[in-house]
């Protein structure tokens, strides 16, 4: 489909107003005040939409001038490892524990990487495992159990 | 307390064996990045700050300003070896710099960047020492109507120094200072945009924002295109400048060192934006500008003085008014708050130790960093060889346990992961990172200080511009967006055009 606008610039755009948007709306729910005596809702209706206006502009401004670059590939592979393993981390480190937890998760981005095999990753995640034990579970005294009640029988 | 006991002081805290340690810990891990491509000092010091805690506030300071002007050096070794600027200053650098290391002369290029940093380094740390007590003293004075001024002169400032879309970057700011209201208001209680999750009635965790927006999108954004990198120039001999070398360097380094200094203090950038300004400069008064672009050594000592000038002198605006001008320093200012101190004009008497301890340390560690850098240079070239396939995963580990660590919080690493796709997006659509975290962070003073100073004036916003000072500092402002503005302005931004780290 050929756009006649910076994708670029729309995308943006959008991404402005859907979260001025929201903190605006949002913020209406709070007390506004007056000048005077501004409530908790004040700066960020303003605030809110101005990001709105400012997001029409910046998708204004972009049509009618397509992007001169094809965009990027999508990483997805590195999107859901990464982030996966970063919503991994959060909600398995207590229950886990330090030691299987940064395994795995070392493990995963590793992975996300299409140049790492299987075998690197492994490697990668054993070492990375040992410094971050090192430094901060034995150097900085981080209080985390090292393997976590879940895995205790 | 006058000049010189001062730097006594802070030379008799700076001189401490632990203090010297950690300095270099700073500057050595500050070349370390400074060198590695895909991660730049504001990911680094964020992922640190955690561990910074548990050191002495003095201690732990010495080594985060370590990092950031450690990274000014390390990045320029890259520029000149491989043309790829490891740090986005150093992108001038790679212009001449690599040329030079194409003609076997990486050696001398490489002196005459250490060397003119070193200089800058050590002129613009006195600089800082002596203009920084003064201009404290004057921001004892400043009412709230003044630091809304000031907070909103800083803000428009880095647009302008921006490179990109001014739009896009204003965006930034105001998402950035959004973001930042989140949490529990300051004079109701009321808890603002919270979802009812009792971790955010404190605020966004800043740790986690800086580690999504700059190191998780940065590693995203890496993925989509991976290239090995490769080493043109393996061994580095004869470091030694010539005396013709030593001739042609001299004025170009006290040049860049006047232009850093004077650049450097501005908000958004200033280390950039000053080695643009010295190479342009240096092009435009050499009696060869044919040899520029073409390994002229000039093109290489003027920058790399400039940016380091600046680096040293962007501290003032930190330790005297407690405004970052950068990201990096709104990173530091969050290493003051964790270790208790609200930075700003009382530092200088409520701290001496501190500050002046801080300022001594810049000596140290440029003196540090010229013994790392010149005789180990092989060692770095070795560390470029370091895939970045192994690199990425310690990154997305450190950040998540070193959150993890500040505040043994779930929350934070979850808003990590948000904050990682956020700034992906934004970024790949052509937004910069940097204006948000500048937003972020001043965004509550922001709001603090207009509420104050509005309440002080009852409801009249003329106050703004009857107070001298504040008109002052909103005027500057307004000159800083038309001048960014005007056509002439916006074409020399476009030819300034980096990546930011």
């Amino acid at each position: 489909m050929a756009l006649n606008a910076s994708r670029n610039d729309l995308a943006s755009g959008a991404i402005f107003v859907a979260l001025g948007g929201y903190f605006a709306l949002e913020a209406m729910r709070y007390e506004f005040g007056t000048p005077f005596r501004m409530g908790p809702g004040f700066m960020p209706v303003v605030l809110g939409g101005i990001l709105v206006a400012l997001g029409v502009a910046v998708a204004a401004k972009g049509t009618g001038k397509p992007d001169t670059e094809a965009p990027a590939p999508w990483p997805w592979r590195g999107l859901v490892l990464v982030l996966g393993t970063i919503l991994f981390f959060a909600a398995t480190i207590r229950g886990l524990g330090f030691i299987p937890v940064v395994l795995i998760s070392g493990l995963a981005t590793a992975l996300s990487s299409s140049r790492n095999s299987l075998l690197s990753s492994l490697v990668i995640s054993v070492g990375l495992c040992v410094l971050c034990m090192l430094i901060f579970v034995i150097g900085l005294g981080l209080l985390v159990p090292w393997i976590g009640p879940w895995l205790r029988f | 307390m006058d000049l010189i006991s001062s730097l006594a002081l802070g030379f008799s805290v700076a001189l401490d064996p632990i203090n010297i340690l950690y300095c270099f810990i700073g500057v050595l891990l500050g070349t370390l990045v400074g060198v590695l491509p895909g991660i730049g000092p504001t990911a680094t010091i964020a992922m640190l700050l955690p561990i910074t805690f548990s050191l002495q506030a003095e201690t732990a300071l010495i080594m985060l300003a370590g990092i950031y002007y450690g990274a000014q050096y390390g990045g320029s070794t890259t520029a000149i070896l491989i043309n790829l600027p490891g740090e986005s200053s150093a992108a001038v650098t790679a212009i001449d710099g690599y040329q030079m290391a194409r003609k076997g002369r990486a050696g001398p290029a490489l002196a005459a960047a250490a060397i003119g940093s070193f200089f800058a380094g050590s002129v613009a740390t006195l600089l800082l020492a002596f203009f920084a007590p003064p201009l404290a003293r004057a921001a004892l004075n400043f009412g709230a109507p003044e630091y809304f001024s000031l907070i909103v002169l800083g803000l428009l400032v880095s647009i302008a120094l921006a490179h990109g879309s001014i739009l896009k970057a204003l965006g930034m700011i105001v998402l950035g200072l959004l973001l930042g209201m989140v949490g529990q208001d300051i004079y109701t209680g009321t808890p603002r945009f919270t979802f009812g999750v009792r971790e955010l009635f404190g605020g966004l965790n800043f740790v986690a924002v800086a580690v999504g927006v700059f190191g998780v999108a940065e590693i995203l954004r890496n993925l989509e295109n991976e290239k090995e990198r490769e080493v043109g120039v393996t061994e580095v001999k004869n470091l030694w400048l010539t005396r013709d070398d030593i001739k042609r360097v001299i004025a170009p380094i006290l040049r860049g060192t006047v232009i850093g200094s004077v650049l450097g203090v501005l908000p958004g950038g200033g280390h950039i934006l000053s080695a643009f300004a010295s190479y342009s400069a240096e092009k435009r008064l050499s009696r060869t500008p044919q040899e520029f672009g073409h390994g002229a050594i000039e093109g290489v000592a003027g920058p790399e003085s400039a940016n380091n000038a600046a680096a040293q002198t962007s501290f003032i605006p930190l330790m005297t008014l407690g405004i970052p001008a950068h990201p990096v320093m709104a990173l530091m200012i969050g290493a003051f708050i964790l270790q208790g101190i609200t930075p700003g004009p009382n530092v200088i008497n409520e701290q001496p130790a501190l500050f002046w301890g801080i300022i001594a340390s810049m000596w140290v560690g440029n003196f540090l960093l010229v013994v790392l850098n010149l005789p180990l240079v092989g060692l770095w070239v070795k560390m470029l060889s370091i895939p970045y396939r192994v690199l990425f995963p310690a990154i997305v580990l450190f950040a998540c346990i070193g959150t993890f660590s500040i505040n043994q919080n779930i929350f934070d690493i979850y808003a990590i992961a948000f904050f990682g796709i956020l700034g992906y997006l934004l970024i790949r659509f052509g937004c910069e990172p940097a204006p948000l975290l500048l937003g972020f962070v001043l965004g509550p003073l922001l709001e603090e200080h207009l509420r104050r100073a509005m309440i002080i004036s009852r409801g009249d916003p003329m106050i703004f511009l009857h107070r001298p000072i504040s008109a002052t500092l909103l005027g500057l402002a307004l000159l800083a967006v038309i001048v960014a503005v005007l056509p002439s302005i916006r074409k020399k931004r476009t030819e300034v055009f980096v990546e930011d780290d």
